[in-house]
């Protein structure tokens, strides 16, 4: 149980590892119906648009970093507002790090506010994110 | 301020695509939930969907032969832009309630702005869209909003 009094500014947010594969990646773009040939077609994306491999969707990598706080707060909290920024590409077998840090609390209405970021191997954040929670 | 944009890209500034209709299905959810890797039971359940679930909403179904080269769907909200290159972008988005399995809920997407920068390369163009996501009976449900750069 994640207890508002219990959390602390300044301290991290659990972090989890992805590494999609490229049947992840399939069923991600196929749920959401998203036909880019960067995303499945490594010739193309590599000869045609100048990429180091099959892209990974920016929302893909935006989702990941949302599930660090849907993890975090499970049942005890609400998430009210989420926010990711695309930064730079990340690629198909890249290992890529979602986590974050609590920034502020505001007793008043007992909401958390957290800086969220999705990093890979060489320690480069490809998407940046923020999120507020709301306790009660 | 260079002056790249013309009367007819400032023109689309407050127009919105048709507004999308759909019946959300513990299905779609489950598919969604699944492929991003997601570790709670209720979103694996499909019970309710996780909060970026509705971004497969706003792909267009067209036919294979209707797509550009690059397999995209062709964004008829956004006017063709004189700078092409466009880089990063953003979303942030408010949530009122989660989506659920049965939920009838409508979306539209409306072109909130264009304007330009100096910035230090040269001319930036910025185009924000909102995206309204509410049930049919106009129950809020999320409002989104995206940010591109192109230069």
């Amino acid at each position: 149980m994640l207890r508002y009094e219990d959390i602390t500014v300044g301290s991290e947010l659990p972090s989890r590892d992805h590494t999609a594969t490229i049947v992840q990646l399939f069923m991600y773009n196929a749920a959401i119906w998203n036909p880019h040939r960067i995303h499945f077609d490594h010739t193309y994306a590599t000869e045609e648009e100048g990429y180091d491999a099959i892209v990974l969707d920016g929302p893909l990598q935006g989702d990941w970093i949302g599930q660090v706080v849907t993890d975090w707060i499970g049942e005890d909290a609400t998430m009210v507002s989420f926010g990711y920024a695309n930064r730079r590409a990340a690629y198909l077998g890249d290992t890529m790090t979602a986590g974050g840090l609590v920034e502020e609390k505001n007793d008043e209405n007992k909401e958390v506010k957290v800086s969220l970021y999705l990093k890979n191997a060489q320690g480069e954040v490809t998407i940046p994110g923020h999120a507020l929670v709301r306790f009660g | 301020m260079a002056g790249l944009l013309t009367p007819d890209i400032t023109a689309k500034i407050g127009q919105a695509n048709p507004t999308i209709h759909v019946e959300v299905t513990r299905r779609d959810i489950q598919k969604y939930a699944v492929s991003t890797g997601q570790r709670a039971k209720k979103y694996l359940d499909g019970d309710e969907a996780p909060p970026l679930f509705h971004f497969g909403y706003s792909m267009e179904i067209l036919p294979p032969e209707e797509l550009r080269a690059d397999g995209i769907a062709e964004d008829k909200l956004i006017p063709p832009l004189p700078l092409k290159r466009v880089m990063a972008g953003s979303s942030d988005t408010v949530y009122h309630r989660p989506i659920r399995p049965g939920d009838k809920i409508k979306m539209t997407r409306r072109l909130k702005d264009i304007y330009e920068k100096e910035g230090k390369t040269g001319p930036l163009i910025f185009v924000v869209t909102e995206v309204v996501v509410e049930t049919e009976d106009g129950e809020a449900i999320l409002n989104e909003t995206t940010s591109l750069i192109a230069r």
